[in-house]
């Protein structure tokens, strides 16, 4: 170790020494703690240094480890054909053919952004951007996936501000259509909303850049924004629950710069159009210890870094804090020796900063200098190989009963009844939240924000990609198997309804504290469901985040597996839309309706009863159902098509009327009850066709064994034929845009 | 018809005026960095939307200061044809080129949607594939689009035709037809010459059937048949 010094002792930075009592406030628990003691008493001889602490507390959070959900992560199908790299890199990729891939991940922000909702979900956006361009992707579409409290929480409406806001402050600015989401409320989220957001990228297949380091000697290079002090701490927040004192927690959370965050996209693809690369992190959670460890450690070598050369906003800032920072806009690259100038001189153009701060090395330790000092000395290994691993206690959620729709009759006619539904704020239009994003810049939208999925084309090609993002929460906490089945079915069946075929999907763990049994157990359902349902419909998992803690006071949220899915259109003119487009269409219900009225909508908004099991999950009925559906859309035989989820039937017709701005007359749904009406069962889609090819929809759909009911005709100005009369498309427009903007005014 | 897209750190919707430019005449734009001294001869001149500088200090105010806006503006003084769209609107009325300014929209948020615009007169190089009155949908996404100007100006523009686009309703579609507040519903303007044109709205992205609307077209075709 190097004593020569070039700052005078006194003012050296002071280090406090290392107790448990340090070790706890790191989030270390006692025998992690000691773990890190002996490891370091091993390698080293001697106690470990307040930045080695720093660095084994981040690596060793859950946010960096995922000591709690790793065992569990493994049962997820993460393989196919088309896959080309699964979890474990900065994003998934995915082959979509001619030498093209996609590559796409969901992150959460879900702490940072109950703190600080501008500056959380701003940085969310920034940090999932730069996990896709980081592998060489551009990015050319953002989604969300949003949960807040209920609306007459007082915190609320500010969250809802805020997130939205941050949002598109940031994906605007950058350049990149947001392109749709979803949003729910519900008072589980009151103490912790969830700001989940994904972007998906293109980039040539043969042209992905990963993070694993190789090469002794080569530089290692640091580019994009200087180093502060925000963020220290940040994954170690994120991995703890909130009590009444979150608000002191403000100062961990990051700030966005969307700006630079453009220039670093551009200047990182003009780079990676060379080959002077040879592995690149960004840097995210944990900042310069996290990318530097991964990068290293994946390589199986060593890595010396001299932090005075780091770029630093701030003077007299601390090893320790350089090494925690987690300061937006910043990357870490290995470069190939000799081409340092020709990528300085791609930064300067984008007027970033651009540092050679060190080197690889064959010793498998982290060094670290400063000052003429060294600050860490650390075998790399054990940051990783060490880290815990828990195979926490589960509990099963106990089976919720199959309830009967005879059992909740309709309390008023049927019209009145969807119209509050579609005033409910689970449906109200969103419309107030996505006009404040540009979903529009790059000019490949095909369908944006507002229908199943959105579609994006693939520039310069006719192939188009659709995108959504969906999860049931309700139907996790009453059932998590048929929950994380559902979600990823939903994702499935809306990529299908506007006639991709879908390809992958990413999934993003919202949980509370995995430490509780009953909370454990809600995850390890969900991944069970869900890996049956990716397997069934040959639809992997590519990457994925897991987001635990998110309680306050001991009250956690519901079990939210938020799915992100990607699926392919061989030409992007077969993406038909949901809302209805020509009179004398005719309309068709496929798929069967038994009733499932246990956790739905209409139980809840109605009748004010949140109970039951969740609708069952057929997945081979989904595949067949929606292999079909897709069949028929390439096939150019229908005019919209709409899959039906939340609110069953009713809302489903009354959905595709406000897209279209046509109305409907529908047949036998007069004496409809409950269970026909707002029942909520899977594998189900609401089409229409032309009275030309009604006929072969129908034969088809024969041939495949999917029930088919014929349920009316598109045409006029209302839909009619449900108990209490017709409904004007334009009240169900009134009735479903008026709340979201009334109640952010303040008016309800 | 020869043309150049300007582009400045920030800027997001260079390629896509390009892609329409290409498309619409058949031959690629040139690329032109903010800090180049020099501009191709060209018939027309691209200042596209995005977010130039970040937007800081004030949307327009760094990029109308740049070396390449420089000889924007003496080109323009020679008659070239200029366009800027969205932050190109605010950055041509940074350098002068164009009179008033773009504030805050009145909602204080940024909106992006598919508005009603009134073609006031067909009778300039940008517009002359329209027809005056005609009512056409074209998408913005600005979060600073309210036009200002003082009286005087507002008069002058009004009196010599130079209001090139208002918003106006359109059948169905919701909201206020103004999304952002903009003094007497102006959405784009000429200068003095008409050779100078800035606008709120992407023509760009309603350019193509997969925008689901090509009412824009007619502006780069516009364009076309005037300088080709």
């Amino acid at each position: 170790m190097s004593q020569q010094q070039t700052l005078p002792p006194k003012d050296l930075p002071k280090e406090p020494p290392v107790t448990p009592q340090l070790g706890a406030e790191h989030g270390l628990k006692p025998d992690e703690f000691q773990l890190m003691l002996d490891i370091v008493r091993e390698s080293n001889g001697r106690a470990p240094t307040v930045t080695e602490l720093g660095i084994f507390s981040v690596m060793w959070s859950e946010h960096c480890s995922y000591k709690s959900s790793r065992v569990w992560l493994k049962k997820l199908p993460t393989t196919a054909p088309w896959v080309i790299c699964g979890p474990g890199e900065n994003a998934g990729v995915i082959d979509i053919g001619d030498g093209q891939a996609a590559i796409f991940k969901m992150e959460s922000h879900n702490h940072p952004s109950f703190i600080e909702p501008y500056q959380g979900a701003a940085t969310g956006v920034g940090g999932i951007l730069r996990d896709v361009f980081t592998m060489g992707a551009r990015p050319i579409a953002n989604m969300n996936a949003l949960r807040f409290g209920e609306p007459g929480n007082p915190k609320t409406r500010h969250l809802v501000s805020g997130v939205v806001a941050g949002i598109g402050g940031y994906g605007n600015c950058v350049g990149v259509p947001t392109v749709g989401g979803e949003t729910n409320f519900h008072k589980a989220y009151n103490g912790n909303c969830l700001v989940n957001a994904m972007t998906v990228g293109l980039a040539q297949a043969d042209k992905i850049f990963y993070s694993k380091a190789a090469g002794v000697g080569k530089p290692v290079v640091y580019v994009g924004s200087k180093t502060g002090r925000d963020g220290i701490h940040g994954a170690t927040m994120s991995s703890a629950e909130f009590t009444a004192d979150s608000e002191s927690k403000r100062p961990t959370v990051q700030v966005g710069d969307p700006f630079t965050e453009k220039l670093l996209i551009e200047a990182c693809l003009e780079l990676m159009a060379t080959d002077a690369i040879v592995a690149i992190q960004d840097m995210g959670a944990a900042g310069l210890t996290s990318s530097s460890v991964e990068m290293a450690g994946k390589g199986g070598l060593g890595i010396e870094l001299d932090l005075d050369k780091v770029p630093q906003r701030e003077p007299n800032m601390t090893p320790y804090e350089i090494m925690l920072s987690e300061s937006q806009e910043r990357m870490l690259m290995i470069l190939e020796p000799g081409r340092e100038d020709e990528a300085r001189r791609i930064f300067e153009k984008w007027e970033l900063d651009f540092a050679v701060i060190g080197h690889l090395t064959d010793n498998g330790r982290m060094v670290l200098k400063m000052h003429g000092r060294t600050w860490c000395d650390l075998v790399l290994a054990p940051l990783f190989d060490k880290a815990p691993l828990y195979h926490r206690p589960t509990e099963p959620t106990p089976p919720q009963p199959e309830l009967a729709a005879g059992d909740f009759p309709l309390p008023a006619p049927a019209s009145q009844l969807l119209l509050k539904l579609l005033g409910c704020p689970d449906l109200a239009s969103k419309r107030w939240i996505w006009e404040q994003y540009d979903s529009q810049v790059m000019a490949d939208t095909v369908m944006g924000p507002g229908g199943d999925a959105a579609v994006v084309r693939v520039h310069g090609t006719k192939k188009a990609l659709a995108i959504t993002t969906d999860c049931t929460p309700r139907y996790c906490l009453a059932d998590p198997v048929r929950g994380g089945a559902q979600a990823v079915a939903e994702a499935w069946r809306n990529l299908t309804a506007v006639g991709a075929l879908p390809l992958a999907i990413t999934d993003n763990m919202n949980f509370g504290n995995p430490e509780k049994p009953r909370i454990m157990g809600q995850f390890a359902g969900c991944i069970e469901g869900m890996a049956e349902a990716c397997r069934v419909l040959d639809f992997p998992v590519v990457s994925g985040n897991v987001s635990l803690y998110n309680e306050t006071n001991g009250e956690a949220i519901l079990p939210t597996p938020a799915i992100g899915g990607v699926g392919l259109l061989k030409d992007s003119t077969l993406a038909i839309g949901s809302g209805f487009k020509a009179e004398g269409d005719a309309l068709f219900l496929l798929g069967e309706t038994k009733g499932a009225i246990g956790q739905s909508l209409y139980l809840r908004e109605i009748l004010g009863r949140e109970e039951g099991a969740p609708p069952i999950v057929d997945l081979q009925v989904e595949r067949r159902n929606g292999d079909l559906v897709r069949g028929l859309i390439e096939a150019r035989l229908l005019t919209a098509c709409h899959d039906l989820s939340d609110g069953g039937l009713a809302v489903g017709l009354a959905e595709m009327a406000l897209r279209g701005g046509k109305g409907v007359t529908v047949t036998g749904l007069e004496q409809a009850d409950a269970g026909l009406l707002f029942g909520e069962d899977q594998a189900r889609y609401l089409v229409t066709a032309s009275a030309t090819n009604a006929g072969e929809v129908e034969s088809r759909a024969k041939a495949a064994g999917v029930p088919l009911t014929r349920l009316g005709t598109v045409g006029g100005d209302a839909l009619t034929g449900l108990a209490g009369g017709p409904i004007p498309v334009a009240e169900m427009k009134r009735v479903n845009e008026a709340w979201l903007p009334a109640y952010m005014a303040g008016e309800l | 018809m020869r043309s150049a897209v300007i582009v400045f750190p920030g800027s997001n919707c260079d390629r896509d005026v390009a892609v329409a430019l290409e498309q619409a005449s058949g031959t690629k734009p040139h690329i032109v960095w903010h800090r180049d001294t020099e501009i191709p001869e060209v018939d027309v001149i691209a200042v596209p939307g995005g977010f130039s500088y970040g937007d800081y200090l004030r949307c327009g105010a760094m990029a109308a200061q740049s070396p390449a806006m420089r000889v924007v503006k003496e080109r323009a003084d020679k008659g070239v044809r200029v366009f800027g769209l969205c932050n190109g609107f605010q950055i041509l009325t940074e350098t002068g080129l164009l009179p008033g300014a773009l504030i805050r929209n009145r909602s204080l948020k940024y909106v992006c949607r598919t508005v009603g615009l009134k073609v006031e007169s067909a009778d300039s190089d940008f517009t002359r594939k329209y027809r005056a009155g005609d009512v056409v949908r074209i998408p913005i996404g600005h979060g600073e689009g309210n036009y200002v100007a003082d009286d005087e100006t507002l008069e002058r523009l009004e009196g010599e035709g130079l209001v090139a686009f208002r918003y106006a309703a359109v059948e169905g579609e919701l909201g206020d037809a103004n999304p952002n507040g903009a003094t007497r519903d102006i959405a784009g303007i000429y200068n003095a010459k008409r050779n100078v044109l800035g606008m709120m709205p992407h023509p760009e992205r309603a350019f193509e059937p997969l925008h689901g609307n090509t009412d824009g077209r007619a502006f780069f075709d516009s364009l076309v048949e005037s300088l080709s």
